[in-house]
């Protein structure tokens, strides 16, 4: 039986490689850039995915990410660039004094067109889903982007059929997202029906956690800082979405297995990106956020 | 629906399910308040596909936006762009998933205005049902009518027609029986021909999900009902096999794969394959994929399969049942929604792209536009933004097609434009046109270098653009006399002359313009074929057409001159008297005045006239003619 939405993201891949000339794949480490990675080794086997690994680091990734990141870069003999903002991080930016706005704009927005103009990457491949979000519902497979790295959501290019316009201007860039069509649950049940590893976040484990309003944060390391008399509890927590430690907030759940992830997900009442801070700073903010160059 | 499953065996069985579970893609469209909006969110609200932090955010931006008063207003669970909800309006195609025990669901909800037509038919384009909402109280409009054209014209075979807001004229039967009929008057020679109508109330949710109390006269399923169990489209699957290669893999030299999507049919190993255009045959030795080799593929599949000869393949080419390969050619009758501001012109120079092969094209002739409210066959010599056609589709190679109403994919193609690289037309092929077959290409024995050598000069058309009276007549009469003094064989096409003959049916507009440059590329081409050195002096304003002429000729053939005078000087010499009529109104579409000249980008000689005199000029260029010596990109004298 034919998987249709595999079958759609191999002939994405191929379709945006045979277009581009310096193709790279944005991974961010996460659930979806797992599954799609994986589709990429499927879309090339036997030979290797084509393009490198661009992950922009804001230096405040949950540890077990960058291990992750490491290793999985590491067991498939690609080539993996980590880039960071050098400006905001001599200027000591940080989501907590800066503010969770400030922070993703400098640290992730301004980092990754930085990263996009040094190599001069004209294809860029992205793990964002149509279900996640409203303005992503409407955002083409492959998104076109001008020369500034702007979206112009009134403007986007009519994509009929599965045939796929790759031509750009020198400057412009083409933003791939070869799992547009597929769910959070579709998701899940792929990375169970093909093994594929992810990282152990996702998963419930007693973990240090501090309260902040309805949010559970988790504390990964020493910088994050601590209200006078707030002691971190250990609770079994889990992540839906990963991002910088500090902005993804945990909730509590037994689920330790895959299968029991699944079964949570399936009778979730709140949506994946719930657990993400900068989503919420104000209606249409994801809209605006991609607009400026976000993914 | 979402039973709330607990006990994991339960789970894993739904996994299982849920990956082999039958996809249907549709699309909704209507007009501006038939509410299709809301029906969508209704029918995601409805199988319980909405979180309960969503639902909080609808609640909020219901009371900030919504038209519904207190009550929530599903339509702002779609329309997703922050100038969609300020406006009350959809934009574009919002693409959402939901899943039931039978089938899972894409659907695209499309923009009803005529502004984003193209929109609508990208969300059209890959679906396989359309439901089409019509307002109980106002029945079928012009909107309607338009939209089932559309729906039509992109191959959608299945329609529900939804009578959406019952509530408001009572449930009355005799309403909903006088839409239908009305409608399937007007659609059956649409070639919609399986119309299922249903009546219901987005806003109540009557026979959106479950049968209503409401509406006893009505034996129909629901929306819902239906959309689980409209036959699915199996015609693909029994189609003889067709892969467009999208890609040659080859990590080492002991493999070589030809990568794609199984178009129609299914492919085994050891099966007769044919490839197409170049017809050679061969066998298949293996489906190879990351799961190891398959027995089989089927339509849909992305594989990659080898092949047990040494055949020359690449991307673009189609490997076919040998025995049931699909048709070669290069002229078609074609449908095509023109997608930009700027309007099509035929003979203008394009890329087409038809499923993995990109090709110069161009559209030869527009046969009739198609008013898309009305049905109407009008004459047309240009093409506006969401206009609709049929027309004459030229390209430069040959490609293996099918024609759209068998498969949407070796029969559908994007127009892209050469300089924005903008998708600018979506086209869909009919039928292929005999010309190609039957026009031979005569391998003469006389041929131009032959010709070439008898009048002992090297050929070739040098083309002089710039503004009127900026003295691309003088500076060519000039040197062609220059040239013939020198006994060379020459001839000078201008602008003014070959308007009183060949072009004398043509105007100034921009169609026409195009139209006149082609001509005389053409033209100009043949007498450079004969031997001859070709002088032609044209305004040319737009560097699409200069670009098509030089397409025309071997490297080094053509010779753009750019005869660089300003726009102030021309005028102030007006020669003929032009400028002053033009500046007067007397004379429109005046380059310069009331329209646009391009200057060339890169030409191989630019003449500044105002800094250099036109013997100056015309010496340089007869000692560069006659040495054949052109310094590129661009020569300044």
């Amino acid at each position: 039986m034919t998987n249709v939405l595999e079958a759609e993201s191999i002939e994405i891949f191929r379709e945006a490689i045979a277009g581009a000339s310096n193709p790279v794949m944005m991974y961010s480490i996460g659930k979806d850039s797992s599954v799609m990675l994986h589709l990429a080794r499927k879309a090339f086997y036997p030979a290797p995915p084509p393009f490198p690994l661009l992950h922009i680091d804001t230096t405040w990734k949950f540890r077990e990410m960058i291990a992750h990141r490491d290793r999985t870069a590491a067991e498939l003999g690609m080539r993996l660039i980590v880039h960071t903002n050098q400006e905001g991080l001599a200027q000591g930016v940080n989501p907590f004094t800066h503010g969770s706005a400030y922070h993703t704009d400098v640290m992730k927005t301004q980092a990754l067109k930085q990263a996009l103009d040094q190599h001069k990457f004209d294809v860029v491949f992205g793990g964002a889903r149509r279900d996640e979000e409203k303005s992503r519902a409407k955002e083409r497979i492959f998104s076109f982007r001008s020369a500034g790295h702007r979206w112009d959501p009134k403007n986007q290019r009519p994509e009929l059929w599965n045939l796929y316009n790759t031509r750009i201007r020198p400057g412009e860039s083409i933003r791939v997202f070869p799992i547009s069509n597929w769910t959070e649950l579709d998701i899940w049940q792929y990375i169970m029906t093909e093994n594929i590893p992810i990282v152990p976040l996702y998963l419930a484990k007693k973990r240090p956690v501090v309260r902040r309003g309805d949010m559970l944060i988790m504390v990964d390391d020493d910088r994050m800082p601590l209200e006078p008399g707030e002691v971190p509890e250990m609770k079994s927590v889990r992540f839906r979405t990963l991002g910088c430690y500090p902005l993804s907030a945990a909730f509590e759940s037994t689920a330790e297995t895959l299968l029991e992830v699944v079964a949570e997900t399936l009778n979730a009442r709140s949506s994946e990106r719930q657990g993400r801070l900068i989503d919420s700073d104000s209606i249409g903010s994801m809209e605006r956020k991609k607009q400026e160059g976000y993914f | 629906m979402d039973a709330r499953i607990e006990p994991m065996n339960d789970i894993a069985r739904y996994l299982t399910a849920q990956a082999t579970k039958p996809l249907l893609r549709f699309i909704t469209c209507g007009s501006v308040d038939d509410g299709k909006s809301s029906l969508i969110g209704r029918m995601l609200y409805e199988s319980k596909q909405i979180f309960d932090d969503q639902l909080g955010a609808l609640e909020s931006e219901s009371k900030r936006y919504g038209t519904q008063g207190e009550r929530i207003d599903f339509a702002l669970l779609v329309d997703g762009l922050q100038a969609e909800r300020e406006q009350g309006i959809t934009i574009d195609v919002a693409y959402r998933f939901f899943t039931t025990d039978r089938r899972r669901f894409i659907v695209a909800d499309t923009p009803g205005h005529e502004q984003y037509t193209r929109n609508m038919a990208t969300g059209a384009s890959t679906a396989a049902l359309a439901v089409i909402l019509i307002d109980a109280r106002k029945g079928v409009l012009i909107q309607t009518r338009r939209h089932s054209r559309i729906v039509a014209m992109m191959g959608i075979r299945q329609v529900v027609l939804a009578v959406n807001k019952m509530d408001l004229v009572d449930y009355d039967a005799a309403t909903f029986d006088a839409i239908v009929a009305d409608y399937r008057a007007f659609a059956s020679p649409l070639g919609l021909s399986s119309v299922q109508a249903i009546p219901l109330s987005a806003l109540e949710g009557d026979n959106v999900v479950t049968r209503s109390p409401n509406t006893p006269w009505y034996v129909g399923p629901a929306l819902l009902e239906l959309l689980e169990t409209v036959p699915l489209d199996e015609r693909d699957a029994e189609a003889p096999f067709r892969l467009p290669v999208q890609w040659v893999n080859r990590p080492n030299l002991d493999f070589r794969g030809y990568c794609g999507r199984v178009a129609s049919g299914r492919v085994t190993p050891g099966q007769r394959v044919r490839v197409l255009p170049s017809g050679v045959e061969t066998t298949v030795r293996a489906i190879v994929t990351f799961e190891g080799e398959r027995e089989v593929a089927l339509a849909g599949d992305s594989i990659t399969l080898t092949l047990a000869d040494e055949v020359d393949v690449s991307r673009g080419d189609v490997l076919a049942d040998a025995s049931a390969a699909p048709e070669v050619a290069d002229q078609f009758e074609a449908r095509l929604l023109w997608m930009a501001e700027h309007p099509l012109l035929p003979g203008r120079s394009y890329t087409a792209k038809l499923h993995c092969k990109e090709v110069e094209a161009t559209v030869t002739d527009i046969k009739y536009r198609e008013d898309v409210n009305s049905g109407a066959q009008l004459a047309a010599k240009s093409l506006g933004l969401n206009e609709i056609a049929v027309v004459t589709l030229s390209l430069a190679r040959t490609v293996a097609f099918d024609p759209y109403a068998k498969n949407r994919t070796l029969g559908g193609f994007i127009l892209i434009d050469k300089l924005t690289q903008e998708t600018v037309g979506a086209g869909m092929i009919d039928f292929a046109l005999r010309r190609a077959a039957n026009i031979h290409w005569q391998a003469l024995t006389v041929n131009r270098s032959a010709r070439a050598a008898a009048k002992n000069q090297q050929p070739m058309c040098l083309w002089f653009t710039g503004l009127s009276g900026s003295g691309k007549s003088t500076i060519s009469n000039l040197l062609e006399k220059r040239l013939h003094a020198e006994g060379r064989h020459t001839y000078l096409l201008d602008g003014d002359n070959v308007r009183h003959g060949l072009n004398r049916d043509l105007s100034f507009t921009e169609a026409d313009r195009v139209e006149n440059i082609r001509r005389v590329a053409e033209v100009a081409k043949l007498m450079v074929d004969a031997g001859l050195i070709v002088l032609v002096s044209f305004i040319s304003p737009y560097r699409a057409e200069r670009r098509l002429a030089r397409s025309l000729f071997g490297t080094g053939e053509f010779v753009e001159i750019f005869v660089d005078t300003p726009l102030e000087e021309c005028e102030r010499r007006d020669s003929k008297g032009l400028y002053a009529q033009a500046r007067r109104g007397e004379i429109k579409n005046f380059t310069g005045i009331d329209s646009d000249y391009e200057a060339p980008d890169a030409p191989e000689v630019h003449l500044l006239t105002v800094q250099q005199s036109i013997e100056e000029c015309v010496a340089e260029l007869t000692r560069r003619v006659l040495a054949a010596q052109w310094l590129s990109p661009e020569y300044q004298i």
